[in-house]
């Protein structure tokens, strides 16, 4: 009797199934979907070598604090990143009192701890990095997790920093035009790494030379581009290295109580005969 | 579980004399997982990720409940004090990759232990009552699954929360009364983040509840096994200490390591990320999916998409999820073929691996935007899926002419059991 229902209650999927997968099929072969301007010209972030890339991945302290600088440089101006503390930046090598002379170029919004009133003050190590007021159009995102938010991590960053085109002259792979109804709009900008093609933010990074690095290194677009990309993979995972190091250890102690523990079943289990 | 053979708890110490007539907690443990309790000795690997999930669930506990002391469920501090835990809490970073990727983990090792079930029988009598509380656990495990993936009140946990709980508006005239009832309000809001957050420290010490009921279930007629041949004597078994302490263990460094390649060095790898964008009810995702291990059931659920008789297409997609896992609570009578092995029925045993392949199918269609052609191709698989469980499942244990069996566990391991010469008709 079960069986009977049972045939019965998959014979009703199975036609509602049926007849979806028909329709379906009618439409789809009746007027194919056509591929979508996103889905043409919409291209997937490039992979970027990064010292923190990999199993054994590590942060390039100089690379971070060229990359911070980019950012304080360029980004700060519209972007925050919140949930980096100013104490954080101790990791990219900076000592206590770079960071509290850091730290100090900032005003936060606080409470005076003796009067309670709250009240701007110039920030200090324990402090995170404060908000940013942005007037302008669109909503620059906090950029503390973007490396994590985002297809592609750091790849991504670099590749739209780099991947500004003009759309009057752009050609995708297949050599086709960007569509008119698909050109930026009054105050956007082209570029195909970004999800809907156009975006508010001006290309940031433009010249030569926009940024003078403290060490020297010669500031190239695609240097600082570079840079920044590191530094933000940074402020997304901050404990990168600590993770690495522990994984690391972590798993030759495992390996080693593995072989242990495996000799050991072997040994109890040797004297059944076909095991 | 005592076959005649099953060596009787004797307390040697008088401390132990003692306890045993006050407590028994160590006859307990010696009849559960001790000397005591006998396995049948051809186990396969397949038969250690029930110890393995039971491994999970632990992790799972012991990280939440530390993620817990430093997690606030409000809207407002939701998804800060997910990163305050990432980045100020002491290897809050590993109690957090450890605890989302041990949730993946948990489901890999519950999907494995369900597949040797439908691969091996084990829903046959006489453990009936063992795979109905399996079911019981999965099903909560999903929604314990589900509402903690909420809890970061990222993008992905606002609008899973909004697309999951929307299913129950299909209901008819009760529909979206109820679903306001569950969320506290119009949409996912703070009364529904701090209720997800009870319930998912809840329902874990629920799930421990059930799978205490599950082994207890086990330990009445004991482990099947892969020839489903059921035990006939002592030669067929071996006590659980240390045969199988011994097995388990050297599995569970496997396991460990496998899980802690992803928590250390890949932690991001399962997850989506969107996830790591605060929750924004005013801008909806490009595509809304769930974590990986509901793919299979979120394809079958896109899969009905024309309104059917005097159905809605969507409750027939929600009537269809449901289905998908509800079916599972009567195997046990759908299947009627004496045999439980698949190993000695070859027409089932190759349906089985069409469903392997199928749902393996679901869950890619699952995971990719709700386009063509991976609706179509999720109809079809789809339409195996409720075809393999509904009609081909009790129709093949009808007409199938399954293998010779082995007289014995022995025979099987062996080559030759003594007893069945005694026999005269092995």
């Amino acid at each position: 009797m079960i069986r009977i229902f049972s045939i019965l209650i998959g014979a009703f999927f199975s036609l509602a199934l049926l007849l979806a997968f028909g329709t379906g099929a009618y439409s789809y072969i009746t007027e194919p979907p056509a591929k979508t301007a996103e889905a043409r010209f919409h291209l997937k972030p490039e992979h970027l070598d990064l010292p923190s890339n990999g199993w054994f991945g590590k942060y390039d302290k100089a690379q971070l604090q060229r990359g911070f600088k980019v950012y304080s440089e360029v980004c700060a101006a519209c972007h925050s990143i919140k949930h980096v503390a100013f104490r954080d930046l101790k990791a990219l090598g900076y000592n206590e009192a770079q960071v509290k002379t850091i730290a100090a170029k900032f005003t936060v919004t606080a409470k005076d701890p003796l009067t309670g009133e709250v009240k701007d003050r110039p920030g200090v190590p324990a402090d995170r990095f404060p908000t940013v007021a942005y007037a302008g159009k669109g909503v620059p995102p906090d950029l503390s997790l973007i490396t994590k938010a985002r297809h592609g991590g750091g790849g991504y960053v670099h590749s739209l920093l780099t991947g500004y085109a003009d759309p009057a002259t752009y050609k995708n792979a297949a050599g086709e035009a960007l569509p008119k109804e698909n050109q930026p709009g009054d105050g956007l900008y082209f570029n195909p790494y970004f999800a809907n093609l156009n975006l508010s933010m001006p290309a940031p990074i433009t010249s030569e030379g926009q940024v003078t690095y403290d060490d020297g290194t010669k500031a190239t677009v695609e240097q600082m581009s570079k840079d920044v990309s590191a530094f933000l993979v940074w402020t997304a995972e901050p404990e990168l290295e600590k993770r690495h190091q522990t994984g690391a250890w972590w798993m030759g102690f495992l390996l080693f109580a593995t072989v242990l523990a495996y000799m050991s079943y072997r040994n109890i289990w040797a004297d059944k005969k076909g095991h | 579980m005592s076959f005649p053979w099953s060596k009787e708890y004797t307390p040697s110490h008088p401390l132990m004399v003692w306890l045993d007539e006050k407590l028994p907690l160590p006859r307990l443990v010696y009849g559960a997982v001790g000397g005591g309790y006998e396995v049948p000795r051809n186990l396969n690997y397949m038969w250690n990720f029930g110890f393995l999930a039971g491994l999970c669930l632990m992790i799972q506990i012991v990280t939440g409940v530390v993620l817990a002391m430093h997690y606030g469920g409000d809207t407002k501090v939701a998804f800060d004090s997910t990163e305050h835990i990432m980045r100020d809490v002491n290897w809050g970073w590993m109690l957090r990759y450890g605890h989302a990727n041990g949730a993946s983990a948990f489901f890999v090792v519950v999907y494995a232990h369900i597949f040797r079930g439908f691969y091996y029988g084990s829903y046959k009598a006489p453990r009936e009552m063992i795979w109905l509380l399996g079911v019981v656990i999965f099903l909560l495990m999903m929604a314990t699954a589900f509402m903690g993936y909420v809890l970061p009140w990222g993008q992905m946990s606002f609008w899973g929360a909004q697309v999951i709980t929307g299913l129950f508006s299909a209901i008819p005239l009760v529909g979206d009364p109820l679903r306001e009832w569950l969320l506290g309000g119009f949409s996912p809001d703070n009364a529904t983040l701090n209720r997800f957050f009870s319930l998912h420290f809840l329902l874990p010490f629920v799930i421990l509840g059930v799978v205490i009921l599950h082994v207890w279930a086990l330990h009445i007629p004991g482990s099947s096994n892969p020839t489903g041949v059921e035990v006939k004597s002592e030669s067929d078994t071996v006590p659980f200490f240390p045969y199988f302490v011994g097995k388990d263990g050297w599995t569970i460094g496997l396991f460990m390591l496998i899980y802690s390649a992803f928590v250390f060095f890949m932690p991001n790898a399962l997850g989506h990320p969107d996830n790591y964008i605060p929750a924004n009810p005013m801008q909806t995702p490009a595509h809304i999916v769930p974590e990986w291990y509901f793919w299979p059931f979120y394809a079958i659920l896109r899969a009905f998409t024309v309104d059917f008789l005097i159905v809605p297409a969507k409750l027939m997609g929600v009537l269809a999820m449901f289905a998908a896992i509800l079916v599972w609570f009567f195997l046990p009578w759908l299947d009627r073929s004496p045999v439980r092995s698949a190993n000695y029925r070859p027409l089932y045993r190759k349906f089985f691996w069409v469903l392997v392949l199928d749902v393996a199918v679901l869950a890619y269609c699952g995971g990719a935007p709700a386009e063509e052609p991976f609706v179509m191709i999720s109809q079809i698989a789809s339409l195996y899926y409720f075809l393999h469980f509904f009609v081909i499942v009790p129709v093949v244990s009808s007409i199938e002419r399954p293998d010779p069996l082995p007289y014995s566990i022995t025979e099987a391991v062996l080559g030759t059991d003594e007893s069945a010469k005694l026999d005269g008709n092995g």
